[in-house]
């Protein structure tokens, strides 16, 4: 173990306290570490990002000041901690007195078996004291939590039961700014984690390193590490560099950093259409959108992600960076194939830039087992402009999960606007859709869905896109 | 005995029957809370156990070489059947689940364990494992199993009167419904630490329902007598069955690691090996034939049931039992015969899972019923009424049912509470004007019965000790699992004894202090040991009465014990506390502890006959449910249920109120999302939280109403209190059939049919049936050429 030309050492403050992962494998999941340090409140129910057992917070900045998130330590490998300001559930009562979100679950029935306790007590806890939050907390920040026991309704309850967060060091924490990342450079076990704080040392450590591995929420790449035992020689954070968290809206473009949080992709997107704020809420969970990133979901090019489909359906461009330079392409040639893309291995996301205007009509939607927090069995996006007689100028039809690769079926956008013009959005031009979706997707079938719900409700969800534009219509 | 609790002395009644948090509430919310694996900062070098899997659903371990695992740095031993002392098996009563198998019988079986100085050595070790296989045929569906004739046991049977009379009945029909399986899910998986103890004996944590059959397991296993090993439960994260037989095998590996390399050995299954090794809830699936009247009276039925026992017999038996019991729900089945196998198959072996085979039973019957009522044209919930049990009818297997005419009570106070007449014809309206989208809304009833249908299990015991500063131990048989048993108990004893709630304390389950024990499961923890501990403290309270007369110079049955302080009745000012009076009684040489024991009365059953009275009540209850489909996707929301629940006078409202939501939402997830797919290897294809999907918050109504029945007092049990564990799961059958009602709206009448789990696919499809009749009734073949 060496701290190679250490930056920041690898500490960060864990309950007010400093601690080190000096030593620590870097591929150990913060949870085993702080279990490791006796505090055990934070528990393992999955590892996997599911079930909330594990939720801490860490402060993190917001306009003014900072704000605390709720994050699944699951998920964070140790050396992410680094610098960091995270708190546990032994953190609350540390006086001996209970915090209101803890009262609100012990009174009310909140806890049966207890175990996924701690992890709801943490995700209403930074819920409580979420800055400019009016009224009672909202219970679809508990939505990364699962319980087999109680049913929900009382920690439903103990949510909307709390008002104002309680003055005093927790409140007072948050009128300070969170702490700054800054680069740090660790080695232990045989592996290195590094977190360059700019675009030029993260290109210039993956050209002199082959087998570097970006990283960035972490929210694929550790579930492959807790569940497949992926290891990896050489992890590199991307969570430091500031360009790839920036967010910027001009008259033509909307660009999104690629190492941008989706949490904060909705806070600082002011004015994002309803589609893609509820695009946003549908992918996965509160907690798990506070780390996973756009950068990180479109690398990953799984066939059934969220991100491609509504980003294809508004003519997004991926910009990319390598120390051979920069370039932009369009999202619909960034899927070469089954999870690859057009990416050199030493190439970088670095943001996604999305056209304006805005489609004028445009919607998302995820079909799965589960209504929130499940992964797609089919994601659709479409989109569609009309000229002023009313035909259709310019159609998009974007799926998940009917294909290898995030798909953007230009058969469908033919068969409405083809040859001879626009046509009218109508029954008839579904079905011309409906037709050629048959003949361009092949879906699998799996424990998800089997191929013929796949292609059906693929075809079936255009049908609604008619009713929803009829509707809005009306 | 003191079911009724009082014993010799008059119980004031203000702690129990109070609605209070959970006992370790305050725990829980601080993460002060410990479960089993939480203790293993408090063990100086342990080891970690991790498996060596098969990668076969079935095969033969022709060889297998563990030597280079232990090349591989960290590793400490590996584990395998040449370090057994004693009988190798973990099998509960057939003796049927060989800890290292030579016959690989599932998929991810573990053939052999490496003990690693960490968790990541030991994972590194078994990959190094190398084991010849030579792989077989395997069976991995209840049809293959049919036809291959492979079953765990002869055919159970139970029959009443005639049933070929359905044959001749105005309305007859036959089908088939084919039930999915479900996941525990308890959020702490299986886990153990076990050592040897300061003299010669081996002990245990242990995350088990049921310490002493892992106390004999592990007894067996090491080939020592049961007074050498002793089994501790802390508390579980959950268990709903899935540690009443289940615990034992991981116990048993880290006690025989503990035994092998005088080290703590600990055995925590990963959530993805939790899933890939330990049973479900069984999969069933039934065929039956019904005859009806026209008015939709249930003439006879015959039912067949198969259920996917998997690999090893376990709990197959009862839970199929069960399973036949409850084919009645609420409804008098006037002829009936009801066959059960237990097929065996490649895969977990099926086990306990809250309802225990009940639930199977009741969606076949409540199938019947929906699908009688459609091809009668009669609402679905008119011929549920018509066919409820009344005052005086036995059901199937001859038992009486005591209270039946409760059924028809909660049936119509619910249906009155919820609105729900009118709230059918809103929701005809709401359907006329959305051809898109449907809603349905169906009430269903649940009948169920308590106690172990092994008569024997039925027995509770407690030691209850009080030190001389009146402070308060209890003990009992029962383990905690999240439903509240603990705090029931300390309610009782501080009731019992006329203390605060502060000055009881409830300890961890020991097979050291209570031997031979039932499992806690049937619902039935709070009805055999509640009163346990209440026979006990009503002892201590007589005695301590006794010396508290002299104290007080009064009539011993004038003598009160309330919050702390004890008094002549009516005399509140002359009280003395608690703690004077058991100083006093210490120094007059009384004994301040006591055991406390019951066994459940009258109950009997012939299993040979399938005749007797197998329940020593039954708990009733009704739901109903609204639902919401989307026809484009086959999605659906749950907008509203009602609940009314017959718990008898509970003992701990707040407590029975979780165990009815939380029941009811387990249900849903059983009926609607949770689904086990097995690929074609037998490998479990949703072995993961990302694939097999709980119901989260937003599964939960946003109307959710539910309510006791009121003046239930049910004789003879602990404060008039009826069971609640189980019960409120079948409640969700009512979300079910909204589904069905839904997806009925989209049709022009005719049965709907629907697989359970009701998944959006399965209901998309479900919807696409419907609407396809709708229009081959609008437009006949041919007619439009
Ligand atoms: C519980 C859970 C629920 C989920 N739900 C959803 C869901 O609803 N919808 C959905 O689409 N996905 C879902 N996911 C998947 C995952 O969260 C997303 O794909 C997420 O956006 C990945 O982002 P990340 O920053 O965490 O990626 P990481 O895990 O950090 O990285 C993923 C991959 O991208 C690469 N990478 C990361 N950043 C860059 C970059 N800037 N340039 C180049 N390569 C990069 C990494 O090397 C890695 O290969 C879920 C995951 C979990 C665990
Ligand atoms: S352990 Fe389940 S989300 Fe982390
Ligand atoms: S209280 Fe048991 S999982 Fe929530």
């Amino acid at each position: 173990m060496k701290a190679a030309n250490s930056s920041q050492s690898p500490d960060f403050l864990l309950n007010n306290r400093p601690v080190s992962v000096r030593g620590v494998d870097p591929q150990t999941t913060l949870l085993d570490y702080i279990r490791a340090q006796g505090l055990t409140g934070a528990k393992e129910g999955c590892a996997e990002g599911e079930c909330g057992a594990c939720t801490v917070v860490l402060v993190a900045n917001r306009a003014g000041g900072s704000e605390y998130r709720a994050v699944n330590s699951c998920l964070m490998l140790a050396p992410m901690a680094a610098g960091h300001e995270i708190y546990t559930v032994e953190a609350l009562a540390a006086g001996g007195k209970l915090a209101e979100v803890q009262q609100a679950m012990a009174a009310g029935g909140g806890s049966q078996c207890g175990y996924c306790t701690p992890g709801f007590v943490m995700s209403m806890f930074a819920e409580h004291y979420r800055p400019g939050r009016v009224g009672p907390c909202d219970p679809h920040e508990l939505g990364g939590n699962l319980c087999r026991c109680t049913g929900y309704r009382p920690i439903r309850d103990a949510a909307l039961s709390l008002g104002p967060a309680p003055s005093g060091d927790f409140l007072d924490r948050l009128s300070r700014p969170a702490p700054r990342l800054e680069a740090i450079e660790y080695e232990s076990a045989g592996a290195r984690f590094s977190r360059p704080n700019s675009i030029e040392k993260c290109l210039s450590i993956l050209a002199g390193d082959p087998e570097a591995r970006l990283i960035s929420g972490g929210t694929d790449l550790v579930v492959e590490s807790n569940l497949r035992s992926r290891r990896w020689k050489h992890l590199v954070s991307v969570e430091a560099i500031g360009e790839l968290r920036e967010f910027s809206e001009s008259a033509r473009t909307i660009t999104i950093g690629a190492a941008l949080p989706l949490n904060e992709i909705a806070m600082r997107w002011s004015t994002a259409p309803d589609v893609c704020r509820q695009w946003l809420q549908l992918f996965a969970s509160p907690p798990l959108r506070n780390r996973a990133t756009l950068g990180g979901n479109l690398a990953t090019a799984s066939p059934i992600g969220d991100g491609a489909p509504l980003l294809l359906a508004l003519d997004a461009s991926v910009r990319l960076a390598s120390q051979r330079g920069r370039r932009t392409i369009p999202l619909a040639s960034f899927f070469t194939g089954y999870r690859r893309t057009a990416l050199a291995p030493d190439e970088l996301i670095t943001a996604i830039e999305i056209p304006k205007p805005l489609p004028e009509f445009v919607r998302f939607y995820k079909v799965a087992k589960r209504r929130m927090d499940d992964i797609s069995t089919v994601a659709a996006a479409m989109a569609m402009d009309w000229d002023a007689s009313g035909r259709i100028a310019r159609a998009r039809f974007a799926f998940g999960g009917v294909a290898p690769v995030p798909l953007r079926v230009l058969a469908a956008e033919e068969a409405v606007i083809g040859p001879h013009g626009g046509q009218r959005w109508n029954d008839a031009a579904v079905e011309r859709v409906q037709a050629a979706l048959e003949k361009t997707l092949d879906p699998i079938g799996d424990h998800r869905g089997s191929r013929e719900y796949r292609l059906a409700v693929a075809k079936s969800l255009v049908a609604k896109f008619l009713w929803e534009r009829r509707e809005a219509a009306a | 005995m003191g079911a009724a609790g009082g014993g010799c002395l008059k119980i004031a009644g203000t702690i129990a029957g109070q609605a209070v948090p959970h006992e370790s509430a305050r725990e829980h919310v601080t993460g002060d809370a410990l479960y089993t694996d939480d203790l293993l900062l408090r063990f100086a070098r342990p080891l970690h156990a991790w498996p060596v899997i098969a990668p076969h659903a079935h095969a033969l371990v022709k060889a297998l070489d563990f030597s280079p695992a232990l090349s591989e740095p960290g590793v400490a031993t590996v584990l395998t059947d040449k370090d057994v002392p004693g009988e190798g098996d973990s099998g509960s009563n057939r003796h049927d689940e060989p800890l290292f198998p030579t016959e690989v019988m599932y998929h991810s079986q573990p053939v052999a364990w490496v003990l690693g100085e960490t968790l990541d050595a030991a994972q590194r070790g078994a990959r190094r494992v190398s084991v010849e296989y030579e792989p077989l045929p395997a069976i991995l569906s209840i049809e293959d199993a049919i036809l291959a004739g492979n079953f765990h046991s002869a055919p159970l049977r139970l029959a009443r009167g005639d049933a070929s009379v359905i044959e001749s009945s105005p309305l007859y029909f036959q089908g088939e419904l084919k039930i999915g399986g479900q996941e525990h899910f308890y959020l702490e998986t299986q886990s153990a630490i076990a050592w040897l103890d300061e003299t010669g004996g081996v002990a245990a944590h242990s995350s088990t329902q049921h310490p002493t059959e892992t106390q004999e397991v592990i007894a067996r296993v090491l080939g020592i007598p049961r007074n050498k090993v002793t089994v501790e439960c802390l508390r579980m994260g959950g268990a709903f069955g899935g540690k009443e037989v289940q615990a034992n095998p991981w116990a048993a590996i880290a006690a025989l690691g503990a035994w092998k390399t005088r080290r703590p050995v600990r055995v925590r299954l990963t959530r993805a090996l939790d899933f890939a090794l330990t049973g479900k809830r069984h999969p069933f699936l039934a065929r039956y034939a019904a005859g009806f009247t026209k008015n939709g009276r249930l003439e006879g039925v015959r039912i067949s049931l198969y259920s996917d026992g998997g690999w090893s017999l376990d709990l197959s038996e009862p839970v199929l039992s069960r399973a036949m019991f409850h084919c009645d729900n609420a409804y008098l089945l006037p002829a009936v015969e009801i066959t059960g196998l237990i097929c065996r198959t490649h895969k977990t072996s099926q086990t306990a899972f809250r309802g225990f085979g009940g639930p199977q039973g009741m969606l076949v019957i409540e199938e019947i019923l929906d699908e009688a009522a459609r091809r009668l044209s009669l609402p679905p919930e008119i011929v549920r009424e018509r066919n409820f049990y009344r005052d005086g009818d036995t059901t199937h297997y001859g038992q009486p049912v005591k209270d039946a005419g409760r059924i028809e009570i909660i049936w119509s106070r619910l249906k009155e509470s919820s609105g729900f007449a009118q709230r059918r014809e809103e929701i005809d309206h709401w359907n006329s004007r959305h051809p898109h989208f449907k809603r349905g809304l169906a009430i269903t009833p649940v009948k169920f019965g308590i106690s172990f249908t092994a008569t024997f299990f039925n027995q509770g015991a407690a030691l209850v000790l009080i030190y001389r500063d009146g402070s308060v131990q209890v003990n009992h048989g029962g383990a905690e699992m999240g439903q509240g048993l603990h705090t029931k108990i300390q309610q009782i004893a501080a009731e019992t004894l006329g203390l605060d709630l502060e000055s009881v304390r409830v300890m961890p389950t020991s097979t050291g202090k209570i031997p031979n024990t039932s499992a806690t499961a049937a619902s039935a923890g709070t009805d055999l040991n509640g009163a346990a501990v209440a026979d006990a403290c009503s002892q201590l309270r007589c005695r301590l009465a006794q010396g508290a007369a002299v104290l007080l110079g009064c009539d011993v049955a004038d003598v009160r014990l309330s919050q702390g302080l004890v008094f002549p009745d009516a005399e509140e000012h002359r009280a003395i506390p608690f703690a004077r009076v058991c100083d006093a009684a210490y120094r007059q040489r009384v004994p301040l502890f006591a055991q406390g024991y019951y066994r459940t009365p009258d109950i009997h059953y012939d299993p040979q006959a399938g005749r007797g009275a197998p329940f020593h009540y039954f708990a009733y209850a009704a739901a109903v449910s609204e639902v919401e489909v989307d026809g484009f996707t086959g999605d659906y929301r749950l907008l509203r249920t009602d609940i009314l629940e017959d718990a008898g006078d509970s003992v701990s409202p707040l407590v029975d109120r979780g165990q009815i939501e939380g029941g009811f939402i387990q249900g849903v997830g059983w009926l609607t999302l949770e689904e086990l797919v097995w690929d074609a290897k037998g490998r479990l294809a949703t072995a993961g939280a990302s694939t097999y999907k709980l119901p989260s918050w937003t599964e939960v109504p946003d109307v959710f109403e539910v309510n006791f029945l009121e003046r239930a007092t049910e004789r003879g049990t602990i404060f008039g209190s009826k069971a609640v564990g189980e019960p409120p799961l079948m409640l969700a059958i009512s979300v079910r059939e909204a589904i069905r009602d839904a997806i009925a709206r989209f049709g022009a009448g005719g049965p709907v049919l629907l697989e359970s789990p009701a998944t959006p696919e399965r209901v998309f499809f479900a919807v696409q049936r419907a609407r396809a009749e709708r229009e081959a009734r609008v437009s006949p073949v041919g007619a439009t050429q």
